[in-house]
């Protein structure tokens, strides 16, 4: 993440690179963003842990079994899951695209791994990104190259990876069983000094995602092609590879979070995934980054994660209200958000 | 440096390059001029990558080139700066300014310290002292360009090509850019100079290409080339050819009387118009004249209220109209024919009748609900008068000629009953028959008492169909030409003429 150190010290100019010729300073820009700007931003990228921390401190002190450490960890690993697809789901978002395949290819990749683990870890663990992330580079391929709306060829996606999964399971008859005591199984039912391996595993990943996207190469592309993809393609940069890049990496977490998933349940649930596309883009969305592309970060689709969860934990701990109450938090929240965002993005361009 | 020969380029129904050789020395500036049409933008995509030529090579340092992408282009050492500023917005300048180069320290991470350092330092030497971190979009457009600039030249570049690369400067940001111009060429790079501000062209430029049609129509010093006869080769007219010939012989001389119907005042839109007046009478055909980018639809717009104006004043029939909004001026009877009629004018998959009344609508329809009769004599009336050629009034107008399709359009503004009528490019795209046709309605409009605006970048149609020329220049009214002074050599010397002085032979 870029640290906001003020004023860039020793760059007096002094360069000889132009040597003569150095025109007078024309029109001195503003040094620094106004006030109003920073707040814009700041509520624009921090909106969302805000809103986590306030919510999560309200539920500690109304309810007595929501800051036990039983309620965290499973909060957490539970977590986990959808924030590995999430990870992904941010680069494509970014990019000013949607990935609409990721819940089906969840449930594939558990399944896969499932059966897969009969042969050994690697296999389970091998299997579901390698059918995962051919499915999401086959989206991106037809994205970028056969220049095809985003929505339509991952909602294709959608389809056919479920249709798969149905095929691989009789009908979704068959439920493909860990076993308790492989190395697999224990990649999902581990803790490691208290917290699950799942966590531990998803934190590296967001690190890892978070690096790449702030400061590799290929994050500044995403970006850009999200920003203004005809400028980025005049400036250079590679658009379709960019864009096919980002698939694939979506394609692999789903993959990935599928077979974790599978690990911890210690089987292959062929009912799972559906809706967790809509969950996904919900947490991507909440966490700052910008439906339209071009502006946001991983940082905030974790936060996104954790309060679509922690909404989730306090409808279930008030026993008396109907679990179908939390879709309509999380829907009413969304929206809210999406609101404010709009709004945000608005009063900034203005500024 | 950069030699291209025989290149051509070929687009669905179009030849937008046909044979066309150029070449640039090290350490030259190239000016690449030509009006609409005439192939430019075309020429320079090749160059930098965003077209591939049907024909023709392209050596650099020697070097056969073939670019399939940009990025080729940039890498080979062209870079571009475009009209419209290319970067992204959302992103920091220090991001704009060197992605896909970013400095790069361990593991292939990038060094955001030396990133911003050393993108404060190149903007620096341009003048443009800005926080390097800030989103891009939080500049000013004219500091936009300066960072495209930045990025243009930092790149290893041996030829930076660049598209009217002042079009949305302030005056002392043009002479920032004149200066980096000037370094690049003692540090012995070529700069392809796109602009059709002729000042600016003999101030910085070395040599020129003038290019008409797709095909190259001249190359040379620039120097030894006088206003006049470059502004003929733009356009296509030769001394020789136009001395002499006047709106004599063409029908013209209308009556023209009384206060004028409409007053433009002062109009200045930043970057496109600067204090622009017009007065136009009843039955009075002014013509707008000047090159492509002089302000002429910018003109017109501004008038119809679809550009709003900074400052100035729009009167018809001495009543002012509130500038800046299109309803406003069609209530007051200013109709705009646009000059792209397919994006901003006809609606194709309606009807001949539904595209007449279109406009009208609202003055044709009793409670809201439609009254088809009267919607019929309208449209059956303007069928008539203006002899739009349709099989029947509930012909799609997408399936009629462009010349038909022109009088549709100007049948529905006609229906609005308009007082003023500013025809951009009425005749553009449509055939030799047509053409006649529709001047000789402009001629029948301003009898009746219409006051007609007219700009037309065919001259012969400029002359002969206005009773006055206006003639613009970046912007601003540089002549006005009356009576006997309507000729095409007035024309031409009066858009060539230098700021501020008369013509210059």
């Amino acid at each position: 993440m870029e640290t906001g150190k003020p004023g860039s010290s020793g760059s007096s100019g002094s360069s000889g690179s132009s040597g003569k010729g150095v025109p007078a300073p024309m029109a001195e820009e503003r040094l620094g963003a106004s006030r109003a700007e920073r707040l814009s931003a700041l509520a624009q990228r921090h909106g969302a842990l805000v809103t986590l921390i306030l919510v999560a401190l309200a539920a500690s002190i109304g309810f007595d079994t929501f800051a036990t450490g039983d309620n965290l960890a499973n909060m957490a690993v539970s977590s986990a899951f959808l924030a590995v697809v999430a990870l992904g789901m941010t680069f494509v978002v970014i990019t000013g695209g949607i990935d609409l395949s990721v819940g089906s290819l969840f449930a594939l990749g558990g399944v896969l791994a499932a059966w897969g683990s009969r042969y050994g870890t690697a296999v389970a663990l091998l299997l579901p990104l390698a059918v995962c992330g051919v499915i999401g580079l086959v989206n991106g391929v037809l994205i970028a190259r056969a220049r095809l709306a985003p929505f339509i060829v991952t909602l294709a996606a959608m389809l056919l990876a479920r249709g798969v999964l149905l095929s691989v399971t009789d009908e979704g008859s068959t439920t493909y069983l860990v076993d308790e005591t492989s190395f697999f199984a224990r990649l999902g039912q581990d803790t490691l000094l208290g917290i699950g391996v799942p966590v531990w595993i998803t934190g590296a990943l967001f690190v890892m995602g978070a690096v790449a996207l702030r400061r590799s190469r290929f994050g500044q592309y995403v970006y850009a092609v999200g920003g203004n993809e005809d400028a980025a393609a005049l400036m250079g940069a590679p658009v379709a590879r960019t864009k096919i890049a980002v698939y694939t990496l979506s394609g692999l977490c789903a993959g990935l979070a599928g077979a974790l998933n599978a690990a911890w349940l210690v089987s292959g649930v062929t009912i799972l995934g559906a809706g967790l596309e809509l969950e996904a883009i919900s947490a991507v969305v909440i966490g700052g980054t910008l439906l339209t592309g071009g502006y946001g970060f991983i940082s905030g689709s974790l936060v996104g994660v954790l309060l679509l969860k922690v909404i989730q934990n306090v409808i279930n701990q008030i026993g008396s209200l109907d679990s179908a109450y939390q879709q309509v938090v999380s829907g009413a929240f969304l929206a809210v958000v999406v609101i404010a965002q709009t709004w945000l993005g608005r009063r900034r361009r203005m500024l | 440096m950069l030699s291209v020969t025989g290149l051509s380029k070929s687009f669905p129904g179009a030849r937008a390059l046909d044979g066309v050789d150029l070449a640039v020395r090290p350490a030259e500036v190239h000016a690449l001029v030509g009006e609409n049409g005439a192939g430019k933008s075309t020429l320079i995509k090749v160059l930098t990558g965003v077209y591939r030529p049907d024909e023709g090579e392209i050596v650099l340092e020697g070097r056969p080139v073939r670019f399939a992408t940009p990025l080729e282009a940039q890498r080979a050492g062209i870079s571009t700066i475009y009209q419209e500023v290319n970067l992204v917005p959302l992103m920091s300048v220090a991001r704009n300014l060197f992605l896909g180069r970013e400095p790069r320290g361990r593991l292939g991470l990038i060094d955001f310290r030396r990133m911003h350092q050393a993108a404060d330092e190149a903007l620096r030497a341009l003048g443009l002292r800005v926080d390097v971190r800030r989103p891009l979009r939080s500049l000013g457009v004219g500091a936009q360009q300066m960072v495209a600039l930045a990025r243009a030249v930092a790149a290893d570049a041996r030829v930076v090509v660049m598209d009217e690369p002042t079009s949305s400067l302030e005056p002392r940001e043009v002479r920032t850019l004149f200066e980096v111009i000037r370094t690049l060429k003692e540090r012995g790079i070529a700069v392809i100079y796109v602009s059709h501000r002729l000042d600016e062209l003999y101030e910085i430029c070395d040599t020129v290409t003038v290019l008409r049609d797709g095909r190259r129509v001249h190359t040379g010093s620039l120097a030894e080339l006088d206003r006049l006869r470059l502004v003929s080769l733009m356009l296509g007219r030769e001394m020789g050819e136009v001395r002499g010939k006047g709106r004599a012989e063409f029908t013209g001389a209308h009556r023209t009387s009384g206060e004028p119907v409409l007053e433009a005042i002062d109009l200045t839109v930043r970057h496109s118009l600067r204090g622009v007046s017009l007065r136009l009478r009843p039955g009075e055909v002014v013509g707008l004249g000047g090159l492509l980018g002089s302000g002429r639809s910018e003109t017109a717009r501004a008038v119809a209220g679809a550009l709003p104006a900074d400052s100035g004043r729009v009167l018809v029939a001495g009543v002012p109209v509130r500038t800046g909004s299109t309803p406003a001026a069609i209530r007051a009877g200013i109709s705009l024919l646009p000059e792209d009629r397919k994006a901003e004018g006809i609606v194709p998959g309606l009807s001949v009748r539904e595209n007449i009344a279109l406009a009208a609508l609202p003055g044709l329809s009793r409670f809201g609900l439609v009254d088809d009769a009267r919607i019929d004599r309208v449209v059956d009336t303007f069928v008539k008068r203006l002899r739009i050629k349709a099989s029947s009034p509930h012909q799609r107008v997408g399936e009629l000629s462009g010349g038909n399709q022109q009088k549709v359009l100007l049948a529905r503004w006609l229906a609005m009953r308009p007082r003023v009528l500013l025809l951009d490019e009425p005749t553009r795209g449509i055939d030799v028959g047509a053409k006649a046709e529709v001047r000789g309605l402009i001629d029948e409009l301003a009898d009746e008492g219409l006051g007609v605006l007219l700009i037309s970048s065919d001259m012969e149609e400029l002359i002969g169909g206005s009773d006055r020329v206006v003639v613009l220049r970046d912007g601003a009214v540089v002549a006005e030409l009356t009576g006997a002074e309507v000729t095409e050599e007035r024309l031409l010397r009066a858009i060539a003429a230098q700021e501020g002085g008369g013509p210059d032979d």
